[in-house]
């Protein structure tokens, strides 16, 4: 048993979604692909958080949606476990796939588009329950007051509609929902996105919590990274479809191997304005409809050199837990090494608060 | 503690005096009230609300969503529309070389306020792709500010454009020019807008939450060019922001706001690293920081009530860890008070606070 803790839930293989481009015309002919996701693998272990990062369009939302089966991958494999067995999502049938949808919840960006205006508050959380039959009307009412009351809603809410909750109460009323068939996998997509700042504070330790309380296991789909860092045990960092960086949180914040994860943290701006931050960022996200050759990061990056332009670099770990997909990583680790001796985690000292 | 000394900058009004004028702020506000007419009742998203913007400065103006920085932006340039009004209040603008006024007196039709929209002051808006029209080309779009505030051909005006195109960054701007605005890429849209902002080289530029909608790399390209432009044409600016890194990185002072009122106001190290006011203190602390370590982020308590039910006393005394019955949650909402340099702060209890 203790070995199955360690075996992942979540399996995630080469997977691509590609979106078709077509000629204008009659013909309609195919003319490229939009590679949103292409070739993503990771493995997620049971009550482990991943992050995944990266800026708009860089494929992590289709990512989540595609291992949810929300929308249909193009290729890859999407292993999860169900009943101490692996079952490929990618592979199932809608009916096949039924039962395992109430394993797996997402919790979406905007608590205003996500919740039914019409539907009180106490049924929008007790319809998965009604879906799947679960339970008879009076134990789905006690579970829902149960989960509203863990969540920070006061139970008696119940019957308001949500017209009547401000942001951070509705993101809650969102969270309520997705946990109450006790789901397997969680896919948070930007879920503190839309709050404000102090309310946004009291979502991310409503999550932080309840992840300890029933050892959830969550993707956790966002752009700002100071949020990810503080709810993540892992991160992935994706530009133009591919994963770029991956390593445990901890590691990749102290010492971001791969240039767009340097470029990344050091444009993230700090409040102190004693502290400088990086303003030298040059370029524009890649066109993922429009690739360039070889490593897509390689116009923006300052180290680029030959081998980048031509091949597209592959996926390397560097010891265990960390893997990074660029070509000049050892020299580039050989620099920040030298950094590291002189001055220690300048790198993410620069970024720091006081 | 004495009241703040904002109401007695405003009895020396610069008139005509043009040493005055150097030192004198660019634009006053002074008790600035905005109401909407709504069928739940009166909203008062703007209720008091009083700062200076210094000449050449960058001020940043702070609060979460409904707390009236961006209505009180819009009522610099009087572009707040019905149901909502002005009800009260100042905005005195100083412009150089030219007699001072208050906006909030002139005529909706009058010629002084239009040659001010997009001539002495204009405004960057947060929605590139909104703001923009989608139906015109970029340099359509910028000529006709020219040609409406500035005596030039349109031969020249085109030049005008192209020009500041290229100051703001994009590659190319004799082709860019013609080009429409859903051939741009995000961060390139907000530079037309920057550029249509500043061709007339306006006294005062209103930003508008300009890098929200944008990617992080392309933010800090944005931020720096704000800056550098700002240095260079010596613009006094407003940010408004609802992020204190930006804050932190570009701004000279800050107003940060809550519920309609100021709370505090100051320079910006100063509020950044010596917030007095418990709102202040509690925005920065619940900021998620890459420096931190897997904690507990401490967070302000509840939510912002809602403009229609605002709290008797002193708006943020719900939410206060400091808040004491009958001295918070009585009375009047407190009066901005002005504490040690140049930082204000609307709390009764701001030097217990510092005590405690």
């Amino acid at each position: 048993m203790s070995d199955q803790t360690a075996q992942p839930i979540l399996s995630v293989h080469d997977l691509c979604k590609h979106f078709p481009i077509y000629s204008q015309g009659l013909l309609k002919r195919q003319t490229g692909n939009v590679k949103a996701v292409d070739h993503v693998s990771f493995d997620l272990t049971q009550g482990k958080t991943l992050g995944i990062v990266g800026e708009s369009g860089c494929g992590k939302t289709t990512t989540g949606r595609a291992i949810l089966r929300a929308i249909n991958p193009t290729s890859g494999q999407v292993h999860f476990r169900h009943d101490g067995q692996m079952v490929d999502l990618a592979g199932l049938s809608n009916k096949q796939l039924k039962p395992l949808r109430r394993q797996m919840q997402m919790i979406f960006q905007d608590p205003f588009a996500s919740l039914n205006p019409r539907m009180t508050v106490g049924a929008l959380v007790r319809e998965p329950l009604d879906i799947y039959h679960i339970g008879t009307m009076k134990q789905r009412t006690e579970k829902v007051k149960q989960i509203l009351a863990r969540v920070g809603i006061r139970p008696e809410y119940s019957t308001r509609y949500p017209h009547a909750f401000s942001g951070g109460q509705r993101q809650r009323i969102v969270i309520a929902r997705a946990l109450i068939l006790q789901p397997a996998l969680i896919i948070a997509d930007e879920a503190v996105s839309a709050l404000d700042v102090s309310v946004q504070a009291q979502v991310i330790n409503l999550l932080a919590e309840l992840k300890e309380e029933l050892n959830l296991t969550m993707i956790f789909i966002a752009h700002d990274l100071s949020v990810v860092k503080h709810i993540c045990d892992e991160v992935a960092v994706m530009y133009a479809g591919r994963i770029v960086e991956k390593a445990p949180t901890q590691q990749l914040f102290a010492a971001p191997h791969h240039p767009y994860t340097q470029t990344l943290l050091s444009a993230v701006p700090n409040p102190d304005p004693d502290v400088p931050m990086n303003l030298g960022v040059t370029g524009e996200v890649a066109d993922v409809g429009n690739l360039p050759n070889g490593c897509a990061f390689h116009p923006r990056c300052e180290h680029c050199e030959a081998i980048c332009k031509q091949t597209i670099p592959a996926q390397r770990h560097t010891d265990n837990q960390r893997l990074i997909a660029c070509h000049l990583k050892p020299t580039l680790d050989e620099q920040s090494h030298r950094e590291h001796e002189n001055e220690t985690a300048n790198g993410i000292q620069v970024i720091n608060q006081p | 503690m004495t009241r703040c000394d904002l109401n007695e900058t405003m009895t020396q009004l610069p008139q005509d005096n043009a040493t005055n004028q150097e030192t004198s702020p660019v634009l006053s506000v002074r008790d600035l009230q905005v109401h909407f007419k709504t069928h739940e009742g009166l909203i008062r998203a703007v209720n008091g609300v009083s700062f200076d913007v210094p000449r050449g400065s960058i001020v940043g103006l702070v609060g979460e969503s409904g707390c009236g920085k961006s209505v009180t932006a819009y009522s610099i340039l009087r572009l707040i529309q019905k149901p909502g009004f002005i009800a009260g209040g100042k905005i005195l603008f100083h412009p150089q070389e030219q007699s001072s006024f208050d906006i909030c007196q002139l005529s909706e039709k009058s010629r002084q306020l239009f040659e001010m929209r997009g001539g002495l002051a204009s405004m960057i808006f947060q929605e590139p792709m909104t703001a923009l029209s989608p139906v015109h080309t970029v340099g359509n779009q910028i000529t006709e500010a020219i040609m409406l505030h500035k005596d030039v051909t349109y031969q020249q005006a085109r030049q005008m454009a192209i020009d500041m195109l290229s100051k703001v960054g994009i590659p190319g701007p004799q082709r860019r020019i013609d080009q429409y605005t859903f051939e741009l890429s995000g961060g390139m849209r907000q530079r037309v807008m920057i550029a249509m902002a500043l061709v007339c080289r306006p006294q005062l530029l209103i930003a508008d939450e300009p890098t929200t909608a944008l990617d992080v790399t392309i933010q800090a390209q944005i931020m720096r060019l704000i800056k550098d432009l700002q240095a260079e044409m010596g613009t006094s600016t407003i940010l408004i922001t609802h992020d204190l890194g930006v804050v932190g990185q570009m701004c000279d002072h800050v107003v940060v706001m809550y519920l309609g009122r100021v709370v505090e106001s100051g320079p910006v190290r100063q509020i950044i690293h010596h917030p007095r006011h418990p709102y202040t203190q509690g925005l920065l602390a619940s900021l998620p920081s890459l420096a931190m370590e897997h904690a507990q982020l401490p967070s302000i308590a509840g939510s912002v009530p809602n403009l229609t039910d605002i709290p008797r006393g002193c708006p943020f005394h719900p939410r206060c860890p400091h808040a004491k019955e009958g001295a918070c949650d009585v009375g009047k909402p407190p009066e901005l008070v002005t504490l040690l340099n140049g930082q204000c702060a609307a709390c009764v209890r701001v030097n217990e606070i510092e005590h405690e």
